[in-house]
C-alpha cells in the first residue's frame, strides 16, 4: 500500500510537467491541445531511441523536449496560419505525430531501455525530482511574468486587447503551444525511462490525464494567480497518481476502466462549478430581488403615510 | 498627421448582402485635432474606424500617419501609434489579470516584448501615480484583477491604457455608450483633460449629439458610408443640437436615425 503511494507521487512528479504543458494551452490560452497524446509519445520515443542507441540520457531528454517544441509549433502553425479550428489542428498533428513517432521508432512499436544507463540510474528521485520540479516552476513563473509572458497569458485573455496593444497573437499561441508541447515531451521522456520503454501508444488519454490534473489540482488548491494555479498543477498530478494508485487496489476494477474514471473525474469537475454557480446566482437573484422590492414596496408605504 | 485617402470599404462582396461601407472616404486629421464623429446606424462610423486600427483593410484607398502609408499593417503593427477604446468596457482589458499586468502591457506597446520582467518597483510606481490621476481609487489596487472592477472603473483603466505612451492617434469608440449617465461623465471628463495635456490627436465616435458639439475643435458626421458635413471649430462653437439635425436632414434628405443617439 505505502510502495504504491510513494510510486504514485513519484510518477506523479513526472506527470506534473506534462499537465503543466496542458495548463498553458487549456487555462492560459485557452486552447484545448489535443497534439499532447501525439508529443508525449514522441518524447518518449525520441529517448528510448537515442538511450538505447548509447546517446546520454540527457542529451536525449533535451532532444525530446525540443522534439515536443517542433510538434508544438506544428499544431500552432496549423491553427493561426493555416486558420484551421484549434480541435482541429490538434487532432491533426496528433495522427501524424502517430506515423512520425513510428519513424523515430524506426517501424518498433515498443522499445526497452534494458542495460543502459537512464536519467535515474544515478540519482535518488526523492531529492532530485522535487529540486527539478521546483526549478521547472520558477522558470515557468519567471517566463510567465516577462513581458512576453504577460502578452501570452492576455492571448487567452482577452486577444483582442493585447492585438490593440502591438502584440502578435499568432506569435504568442505558436510559443504557447510550442512550449507545452516541449513539456508534455520531456515529460513523456522522463516517464519512458523511469519505466523502462517506449511504447507507440503511451500518449493516448493523455490530454486527459493533463486535464484531469489541472482541474484536481485547482479544485483542491485554488489558483488565485499563476504562481498559485501552476503548484496547484504539480500537486493535482500527484493527487490523480495517488487515485489511480489507490484506484487499481480495489479488487472488482480493471486496470482498463482507469480511463472511464480518469474521463469521469473530468466531466464531475467540468460540469459541477457551472450548475453549482447557476444555483448560486439564481439563489442570489430570488435573494436580492425579495430584498429591494421589499423596499420599494416599504419606501411606497412610507410615502402614503405622508401624503 | 492621420490622412485618409479615397478609402472605400465593401462588405460582403459578390452576395445578396453586398454593401457599401465607405464610399471614396478623405479625412486629414492635423495634429492636435479632437474630432468628434456622428452619423446614423450604418453610416460607416466603426468601419472607419476599424481601417484606421487596422482591423480591417480598405479594398481601395490608403491610410497614412506622418506620410507613411500603414495600409498594409496589420493591427498590431500599427498600435506603435494609435491608441484606441472600445464601447465594450469588458473589451480593453484582459479580466483575469491585475490591474498592475494591464498597465504593463500597455507601457510595452509599441516595444519589443521580451523577456524582461514586466513588473519593477521603478514601473509600479509610475503606474500608482497615472492610476491617481484617474481620481477612482485604483492606484490602491495595483493587485486586484481587472475582473473585479466595475464597467466604468474598467473603462477608465482603459483610457489610461490606451494614452499611457503618448500615440500619435487616439480612437474612442463610443466609449461612454455602454455606461450610466454618471459613469459616461466621469470617463468624458477624464478623456478631455487626457487629450488636453497629452495634446493627443483625438477621433471620436459619439451618439451623444451635446457631447459631439461640447467636445473638440471639429465635427464630422457620416451618412451611407460617405461624409457628408465637416463643421470647424468656429461654427461649432455656436451650434446647437437642433441645428445639427435639420443640416443631416438637409444634406441626406433624411432624419438622422441613430436608436442610440442622445440628444442631450
Amino acid at each position: 500500500m505505502l510502495s504504491s503511494v510513494l510510486g504514485a507521487i513519484e510518477l506523479g512528479f513526472l506527470y506534473a510537467l506534462m499537465a503543466l504543458g496542458v495548463y498553458i494551452t487549456f487555462r492560459i490560452l485557452d486552447f484545448p491541445d489535443l497534439t499532447v497524446d501525439g508529443s508525449f509519445a514522441t518524447g518518449g520515443g525520441i529517448a528510448a531511441v537515442m538511450i538505447s542507441n548509447g546517446y546520454n540520457p540527457l542529451l536525449a531528454s533535451i532532444v525530446a523536449f525540443a522534439g515536443g517544441i517542433a510538434a508544438g509549433a506544428c499544431t500552432g502553425l496549423l491553427h493561426t496560419k493555416g486558420k484551421i479550428n484549434g480541435l482541429l489542428s490538434g487532432i491533426l498533428m496528433m495522427i501524424a505525430l502517430y506515423s512520425i513517432n513510428m519513424r523515430i521508432m524506426r517501424g518498433k512499436p515498443n522499445i526497452a531501455m534494458i542495460s543502459v544507463d537512464t536519467v535515474f540510474t544515478s540519482i535518488n528521485p526523492w531529492i532530485v525530482l522535487p529540486i527539478f520540479i521546483i526549478i521547472v516552476l520558477l522558470l515557468m513563473n519567471w517566463f510567465l511574468h516577462t513581458d512576453l509572458g504577460l502578452a501570452l497569458r492576455a492571448t487567452g485573455d482577452n486577444d483582442r486587447m493585447i492585438r490593440s496593444l502591438g502584440a502578435n497573437t499568432d506569435t504568442t499561441k505558436i510559443i504557447g503551444i510550442s512550449l507545452a508541447n516541449g513539456l508534455v515531451a520531456l515529460a513523456g521522456a522522463l516517464i519512458a525511462q523511469q519505466s523502462g520503454f517506449a511504447d507507440i501508444n503511451m500518449g493516448i488519454g493523455m490530454i486527459v490525464i493533463g486535464l484531469a490534473s489541472v482541474i484536481i489540482g485547482e479544485a483542491i488548491f485554488g489558483a488565485r494567480n499563476v504562481i498559485h494555479a501552476t503548484i496547484a498543477v504539480v500537486l493535482g498530478a500527484i493527487v490523480y497518481r495517488i487515485v489511480v494508485a489507490l484506484a487499481l487496489r480495489v479488487p472488482w476494477l480493471d486496470a482498463s476502466d482507469l480511463k472511464i474514471i480518469t474521463a469521469v473525474i473530468v466531466i464531475v469537475a467540468l460540469v459541477f462549478p457551472t450548475v453549482s454557480r447557476s444555483i448560486k446566482q439564481k439563489k442570489l437573484a430570488k435573494k436580492r430581488t425579495a430584498e429591494l422590492t421589499g423596499v420599494l414596496s416599504k419606501g411606497a408605504a412610507g410615502g402614503d403615510l405622508h401624503a | 498627421m492621420l490622412e485618409i485617402n479615397q478609402v472605400s470599404k465593401l462588405f460582403n462582396p459578390g452576395t445578396p448582402d453586398e454593401k457599401i461601407a465607405l464610399n471614396h472616404i478623405n479625412v486629414n486629421l492635423r495634429p492636435g485635432d479632437f474630432i468628434t464623429l456622428i452619423g446614423s446606424n450604418g453610416a460607416g462610423k466603426s468601419t472607419l474606424m476599424n481601417i484606421i486600427s487596422g482591423v480591417m483593410k480598405p479594398d481601395a484607398g490608403d491610410v497614412m500617419i506622418d506620410g507613411k502609408i500603414i495600409s498594409h499593417l496589420p493591427e498590431y503593427q500599427r498600435s506603435r501609434w494609435i491608441g484606441r477604446v472600445f464601447q465594450d468596457p469588458m473589451a480593453g482589458t484582459a479580466p483575469h489579470m491585475t490591474i498592475e499586468e494591464n498597465l504593463a502591457m500597455a507601457f510595452a506597446r509599441g516595444k519589443r516584448r521580451g523577456l524582461k520582467m514586466s513588473i519593477k518597483a521603478s514601473r509600479r510606481q509610475m503606474f500608482r501615480e497615472s492610476l491617481e490621476r484617474l481620481g477612482i481609487g485604483l492606484e490602491n489596487r495595483l493587485r486586484a484583477k481587472v475582473g473585479l472592477l466595475s464597467g466604468g472603473e474598467r473603462q477608465a483603466l482603459s483610457l489610461l491604457m490606451a494614452t499611457f505612451t503618448q500615440p500619435d492617434i487616439l480612437l474612442l469608440d463610443e466609449h461612454t455608450a455602454a455606461l450610466d449617465p454618471a459613469r459616461a461623465e466621469l470617463i468624458t471628463r477624464l478623456t478631455e483633460s487626457i487629450v488636453r495635456e497629452m495634446k493627443l490627436t483625438t477621433l471620436m465616435v459619439t451618439h451623444n449629439m451635446e457631447q459631439a458639439i461640447r467636445l473638440g475643435n471639429r465635427l464630422i458626421m457620416m451618412d451611407k458610408g460617405q461624409i457628408i458635413l465637416d463643421i470647424d471649430e468656429q461654427r461649432k462653437k455656436s451650434l446647437t443640437v437642433e441645428e445639427l439635425l435639420g443640416e443631416f436632414a438637409r444634406i441626406s434628405g433624411h432624419k438622422l436615425s441613430d436608436d442610440r443617439m442622445v440628444l442631450a
